[in-house]
């Protein structure tokens, strides 16, 4: 075990690296670029045992990856924000296709007007394409959670691609204390990719043909679904094994941080969640009751662990650092929707933070508390969607 | 292997859904007549994907990749680079095998792309000179005169007035390796120019004469008189460049371009003018073609 001191950007490179992923085609996107660098120089100095493809665009970064899963090789790419919307359609294709890509996405806003900063839109709008979302709080998340999706994604019962999320900035380019998994353990907890129905010549097969109404496409989408259902239960299993082989203690789908007797509970996605976990600590100080659920994975939604996380919660507040125009910040949605049908009906409220990066500190946490707090004394809430710190 | 030096095992079997006299289905035949079983194709959204059969039928004997419309070479690439890390490259083909539309228009930006980034893929475009698979849209590769969907006469004339966008000159300034064009009427001229994708190391580019005679509106019987008649009046010009160096591998360009366009419903409506017009033009491309074969002679 090596520790170093390493932005995510390095953390994303390195997992690819620890993965001995084969293939990497990739176009360079601020905030990402030096995922994609480093991963050519590991390759340069003969570090990786890789194809680096300098493809012409991130549409044909992901057209690529999908033939080189598809042919049989473990296939990385990492792109952010306006690149990882040029891929739409082939990120449904990736899913469709059933190819277990592995990506990082650095979150990042999208234009216009230009900004390079932090926010969820890039892939809450990739929400429908059949990707695994992970979203990350640390860069040691960053690296093991590429690892871990190798294992998830790969596994038949799975056979989907998964993408990793990283904020720009706050995890993409600041350095923290990183601990490299060894590669050995790392070669025997994550055996050498077998894809299932390679392209071969010896196997000559069709792939990806037409399918009519009548006949198969529902039951490939059908297929899709089934294999989201069996995610987080697999993904707890692998974490398991993750954490005694590597010394971590992930807790799968939600990061649960003084929920247990919380009365106000935020519900938050990213690194958004240190702050407020800082904020727990100090309203924790003076006597509230308060708690945070972190969303580790966001597809498949983790409906069932939500709903038991917020049993006792008589007030949740989502921190949505996106939104779906025309109606509401889309956890905050997702979160009513799972918890519609259960006899629960705690007090429910959207705040709309950190938009294009804008800053989140503890000052505007402990304002959210205060006002769920305010809400819950009242027993109503004030407005069902707050946009934080507007000038407007 | 016949008398005429073509193979004669076929990779592409009956039970497909063409229309009779299809080109696209001809072009593939010759091209893995020469690759042979150890190649893989991967193919865009046009007129092939849809006749190869649907889920869970196949005519295909060699490994078929599907691809999104705009990927067909990127999708190549990656097949290339996924055999290479595997071990697999060298004894194996990886073809591109997409329309007009899917090479010369949608596609060529990742054509451009995989091209410069040096993979070893053969890209076979079948030029039926329309989104045929789509019913019969204008694409950059439809020629002067044509009427399509996109181009449909109407009180005002609606033909394409723009010739074809010139694919093979486009590659030529990649410093592409070998590219040639070859037409199925002309089969011994064909099977070489493949043989001579098959041995470079590096990107090859195939631009195939393909005929559609639903697109084009001709009896189907009349495929390859249609093609020979293409290659006569210079409409489409059988040549070869290899490492920048052009040759002309059909010179008797000995006919009108009338009595090409004259059999195809496509051209009917056009008149004595525009059709003069056309010829000039063909006229002025052939020339400009044998100047840049002298200039390679030098
Ligand atoms: C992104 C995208 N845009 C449009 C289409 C619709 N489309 C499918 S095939 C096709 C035309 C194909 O034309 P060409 O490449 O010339 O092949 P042909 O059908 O003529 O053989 C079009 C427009 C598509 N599949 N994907
Ligand atoms: S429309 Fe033309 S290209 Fe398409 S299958 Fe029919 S003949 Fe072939
Ligand atoms: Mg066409």
């Amino acid at each position: 075990m090596v520790k170093k001191i390493m932005t995510g950007n390095l953390a994303a490179a390195w997992g690819a690296k620890i993965s001995r992923a084969e293939v990497i085609a990739a176009y360079p996107i601020t905030p990402q670029t030096i995922i994609v660098e480093k991963l050519a120089k590991f390759i340069s100095d003969g570090e990786l045992n890789a194809e680096y493809l300098r493809v012409e665009s991130e549409h044909s970064a992901m057209a690529a990856c999908i033939a080189t899963s598809q042919t049989g090789a473990r296939t990385f790419t990492a792109t952010s924000s306006q690149g990882l919307a040029l891929m739409h359609e082939m990120l449904h294709w990736a899913s469709g296709a059933r190819t277990p890509i592995v990506m990082a996405n650095v979150n990042r806003a999208l234009a216009p007007p230009w900004n390079i900063w932090a926010d969820h839109t890039d892939m809450m709008s990739q929400r429908d394409t059949g990707w695994i979302q992970f979203y990350a709080e640390s860069n040691q998340e960053v690296l093991d959670t590429i690892i871990n999706c190798y294992k998830l994604c790969e596994d038949r019962a799975i056979q989907l691609p998964a993408m990793v999320g990283l904020d720009a900035f706050y995890l993409s380019h600041t350095s923290e204390i990183v601990d490299i998994p060894d590669q050995d353990i790392a070669d025997k907890f994550l055996p050498p990719y077998k894809a299932f129905y390679p392209l071969d010549v010896e196997h000559p097969l069709s792939v990806g043909s037409l399918a009519m109404p009548h006949q198969w496409y529902s039951e490939f989408r059908y297929k899709i679904y089934k294999s989201m259902e069996k995610v987080i239960p697999k993904l707890n299993k692998i974490e398991k094994e993750f954490n005694k082989e590597f010394g971590r203690n992930y807790t799968g789908s939600l990061d649960l941080y003084q929920v247990e007797d919380a009365e106000i509970i935020l519900v938050a996605v990213g690194t958004v969640a240190g702050t407020v976990k800082d904020t727990v600590d100090y309203l924790r100080s003076k006597g509230l009751k308060v708690g945070v659920i972190r969303l580790r994975l966001f597809r498949p939604f983790p409906s069932e662990e939500l709903i038991k996380a917020l049993k006792n919660a008589s007030f949740v507040g989502v921190l949505d650092r996106s939104f779906s125009f025309g109606n509401e910040g889309q956890i905050f949605s997702e979160l009513k929707a799972s918890l519609y049908q259960t006899n629960r009906d705690p007090l429910i409220k959207d705040f709309i933070v950190g938009i294009g990066g804008r800053d989140i500190t503890t000052d505007t946490v402990k304002k959210i508390y205060e006002n769920c707090q305010k809400c819950l004394k009242n027993k109503k809430i004030d407005q069902e969607i707050e946009w934080t710190n507007i000038k407007v | 292997m016949n008398r005429a030096g073509i193979p004669i095992e076929e990779y592409v079997c009956s039970g497909h859904s063409a229309c009779p006299g299809c080109g696209a289905l001809l072009v593939l035949r010759y091209v893995l007549k020469v690759l042979g079983k150890n190649t893989i194709v991967t193919s865009p959204a046009c007129c092939f994907t849809a006749i190869a059969g649907m889920f869970p039928d196949t005519c295909m004997e060699v490994p078929l990749l599907y691809n999104a419309f705009e990927t067909t070479a990127a999708s190549a690439s990656g097949i290339e680079a996924a055999l290479k890390i595997k071990g697999k490259k060298d004894n194996t083909h990886v073809v591109a095998f997409a329309g007009d539309g899917g090479t010369a228009d949608i596609g060529l930006q990742a054509i451009s792309g995989a091209l410069e980034d040096g993979h070893n893929i053969i890209y076979v475009c079948y030029d039926n000179e329309a989104y045929m698979n789509t019913g019969i849209q204008s694409s950059s590769l439809t020629p002067m005169g044509a009427t399509t969907t996109t181009n449909p006469i109407g009180k005002e004339a609606g033909w394409k007035i723009t010739p074809k966008k010139n694919m093979m000159d486009i590659l030529v300034a990649h410093n592409i390796k070998y590219a040639a064009t070859v037409n199925p009427s002309y089969p011994i001229d064909f099977v070489k120019k493949v043989e001579k994708a098959k041995a470079t190391k590096g990107f090859s580019y195939i631009h195939a004469y393909s005929v559609c005679p639903t697109g084009w509106r001709y009896q189907p019987e009349l495929g390859l008189e249609m093609g020979r008649l293409a290659t006569e009046t210079g409409a489409f010009p059988l040549y070869e460049v290899e490492n920048g160096k052009y040759n002309i591998t059909y010179k008797k360009k000995t006919k009108n371009v009338l009595e090409y366009y004259k059999l195809q419903g496509r051209f009917r409506h056009l008149s004595e003018d525009f059709i003069n017009d056309v010829q000039a033009y063909i006229d002025q491309e052939w020339q400009k073609l044998i100047l840049k074969e002298e200039c390679s002679k030098k």
